[in-house]
């Protein structure tokens, strides 16, 4: 009777964690998305160069820190130099705020001018990271690898099939946790969080009830580059820092925000897990794990992998396209936060 | 006629410009941003046609544009018989099933009546469809790939000539829109955003894994030329007698006479194209898509079928760009999936129609051969600026070392004032519509 605890094990350590993670990731992201979609009401394109930016820096601070060998124990540098990468970026979209998009705010431009002042912000931001950072690839992580080793669970459990908990991914899951329930909290209990979803409810009102926007815009910014730094770098630790590849995160963010109801942080949340999921399940090679559940001698010979790895945009993407054809505003209606 | 007289003047600039870079660096780099310009300007057209006439924010261009590029592969290409024998039927047969797949889903949703049942119809039509899809496709396209990988290991073209690929191109990039038109238009314009950049990520991934197709990352190199080779240009009489007159060496005036080639029929088709995007716009057509633009409701209520014109302008604005990514493989003699990246292929076009005015053909075309210019040409002014800004450090300092490594990429925060700075003080570009 161990068939289904090994299917389940393997299930686990090859899709269930990593996609908890990854999910994780995607739903910060997509939370930032939503966020300026209900507040500033346009798509955010510069998000993922956004995020490269950000990250570059925590990783910059991390290699500062780690040449002064300062390091965080058993849990990465990089968290120490988390507030530094925040910092840095709520300052340059602050900056890019004032510069760029607060002119196009007062002249009551449409959403489409935005996204395009958007693209030239991605434009420079990607600029300024491979300028910093380097097209390549970097990595940041230290500390220690793995909370549970393949090893060590097979000797415990005595399984043939062993499970590896990698601390990247505990860390990602247990932060994004605590990142989503103070943002909740802010939301609903504090005035100025009140205030965001005022504004983003119906913004004449809010206006004449004395709230003032510009202080809610700040706010937004910041909480998006808190947001939006976490993913990047809860992303870098758990696979690897490449500036394209984060450029491309742009595509499962506005998946999962899309999916979920874009200016609905819930929906975001969700969508971020159903995407992750969803390109987990479809690109993983299910053989291993049906040839446990399935009687002796009826094993599958193929790879039971529905599309290969390479296409997981095109899972993204197909995710998208069915909830726009059948639920065009996403699982959870409506645009509020 | 001011207007007009200043349009002359800032592309007589343009032309100045280019003939700088032929006297001060060299006419073989004059040349290739010239005929790479052209191409960029039918791109342009492309998106104006999209944007300017009818406002659909297509940011999937890199996807059309490598779509359009794979025909040049498929038609000029000579086949590989070995690979034909091991597994042509089977592919061909295996895309026919998934398209039948496709096709009998679509029919399923339409015939059945809403409910459940409609629902688990759909469902095993589609699973169903898909292992039958796959049990053929999958060992053909395998055999395919064993057939001598190092050199073929996919199918081959028709080996017809190259240029034929170019309408191909169009074609096929059209027939692509005409899907992702389907599925897209109709949704809010961040939505079709979203949707189109998936889908270029899409067939970037296609160009890329489809081995078979395309040898993927192992790219198909040696297309065969429009022009003949500059090797071959070399024995010509008249080439040897160029170079002696205009007092240049063999090999370079073969190579000039190549790029002058390929300058001449871009110029044709891009000249054709600026005629047709003229009479177009300036027709009751071209009134209708404006009227369609600035006033949805208004044109609804006029009686016109927005979402049939969208289509239609969203499928020719693509066919273009497939058309110049087309005549891009031709020029370069090879197609290497793994260049097109989304920066350069989409969003720098969109520079260059916000630059160049959208709206407006000329506009498109100008802002194309300014913006390329400018993307070729800042490599070495960030290198420039690079030297002089970190100058005060020593020449093996780590940071000025990285920092003059990295210098080719300020040409990316160039490109982005440059969008901002026009959209900020002349949102309506250097030739705004009329």
């Amino acid at each position: 009777m161990m068939e289904p605890i090994n299917a389940f094990v393997v299930l686990s350590n090859f899709v269930l964690i990593p996609a908890l993670a990854y999910g994780s990731q995607i739903a910060l992201g997509a939370l930032g998305i939503t966020l300026i979609f209900g507040i500033l009401r346009f798509a955010h394109f510069a998000h993922g160069d956004i995020m490269a930016f950000g990250t570059g820096i925590v990783i910059l601070t991390t290699w500062g820190l780690q040449a002064q060998g300062i390091g965080f124990g058993p849990l990465p540098t990089a968290l120490l130099a988390l507030p530094v990468g925040i910092a840095v970026t709520i300052l340059y979209l602050l900056a890019v705020d004032r510069t760029v998009y607060r002119f196009y705010r007062r002249v009551k431009a449409k959403p489409m001018i935005f996204v395009m002042a958007a693209l030239g912000v991605m434009f420079v931001t990607n600029g300024i990271t491979r300028l910093i950072m380097g097209p390549g690839e970097r990595r940041f992580d230290d500390g220690e690898r793995f909370i549970i080793t393949v090893r060590d669970f097979r000797e415990w459990t005595g399984l043939a099939e062993g499970l590896a908990l990698r601390s990247s991914q505990v860390l990602t899951i247990v932060v994004a946790l605590l990142a989503m329930v103070l943002l909740f909290w802010f939301l609903n209990r504090t005035r100025a969080g009140k205030s965001m979803r005022a504004y983003s409810d119906n913004e004449d009102l809010a206006l004449l009830s004395g709230i003032n926007p510009e202080r809610v815009v700040v706010i937004t910014w910041a909480i998006t580059g808190t947001l939006v730094v976490l993913a990047g770098t809860l992303y870098g630790l758990d696979k690897s820092y490449r500036p394209f590849t984060y450029f491309q995160l742009l595509l499962p963010f506005f998946a999962a925000a899309i999916v979920g109801g874009l200016g609905n942080p819930m929906g975001a949340i969700v969508g971020g897990y159903v995407v992750a999921f969803a390109e987990m399940g479809i690109t993983y090679a299910w053989r291993r794990v049906v040839s446990y559940l399935m009687p002796e001698g009826m094993e599958p010979t193929g790879l039971m992998q529905i599309l290969p790895v390479d296409y997981k945009f095109a899972v993204t993407f197909g995710i998208l396209v069915i909830v726009l054809i059948f639920r065009p505003t996403g699982i959870f209606r409506g645009r509020t936060l | 006629m001011t207007g007009y007289l200043r349009n002359v003047a800032l592309f007589s600039l343009m032309g100045l410009a280019l003939a700088l870079t032929g006297m001060f660096q060299s006419w073989v780099l004059a040349l290739t941003i010239l005929n790479m310009s052209l191409i960029s300007a039918m791109m342009a057209l492309g998106v104006n046609m999209q944007w300017g006439y009818a406002g659909i924010f297509n940011v999937g261009i890199m996807g059309f544009t490598a779509f359009g590029g794979l025909a040049a592969v498929l038609i000029a290409m000579p086949p590989v018989p070995e690979a034909w024998a091991a597994g042509g039927v089977g592919a061909i047969l295996g895309l026919m099933l998934g398209a039948g797949t496709i096709f009998a889903a679509i029919l399923v949703w339409n015939r059945l009546p809403p409910g459940k049942l409609r629902v688990v119809a759909l469902i095993a039509t589609l699973v169903v469809g898909y292992m039958i899809t796959r049990f053929v496709f999958a060992p053909a396209t395998a055999a395919i790939v064993r057939v001598n990988p190092a050199t073929e290991g996919y199918l081959g073209g028709l080996g017809l000539p190259v240029i034929l690929s170019w309408p191909v191109g169009a074609i096929m990039a059209a027939g692509l829109a005409w899907v992702v038109g389907k599925i897209a238009l109709g949704l809010r314009s961040d939505y079709l955003a979203i949707a189109t950049l998936g889908i270029s990520e899409i067939v970037i991934a296609v160009l890329k894994f489809e081995a078979w197709l395309t040898r993927g990352v192992n790219n198909v190199v040696g297309i065969p030329r429009a022009v003949p080779r500059p090797v071959t240009l070399q024995q010509y009489e008249w080439v040897q007698g160029l170079s002696q007159r205009l007092g240049l060496g063999l090999s370079e005036t073969a190579r000039l006479v190549e790029l002058t080639g390929y300058a001449i029929m871009f110029a044709i088709v891009l000249g054709a194209l600026i005629w047709l995007s003229e009479k177009a716009l300036n027709s009751p057509w071209g009134r209708m898509m404006r009227a369609i633009r600035d006033n949805e409701t208004a044109a609804r209520a006029m009686g016109k079928d927005v979402t049939r014109r969208h289509l239609m302008v969203f499928i020719l604005g693509s066919g273009v760009c497939g058309l110049a990514g087309a005549m891009m493989v031709t020029l370069d003699g090879q197609l290497t999936p793994g260049s097109y990246e989304p920066l350069r292929f989409t969003f720098l076009i969109w520079v260059m129609v916000i630059v160049g005015g959208s709206g407006n053909n000329w506009g498109a075309v100008l802002g194309a051969f300014i913006i390329w210019f400018l993307w070729v040409q800042a490599e070495p002014a960030g290198r420039w600026m690079m030297d002089t800004l970190t100058s005060g450090l020593s020449a093996d300092s780590p940071i000025r070392q990285h920092l003059m490594a990295q210098a080719a990429h300020t040409r990316l925060i160039m490109m982005g004032l440059a969008l901002l700075l026009m959209l900020r003080f002349a949102p309506r570009g250097l030739i705004p519509e009329r």
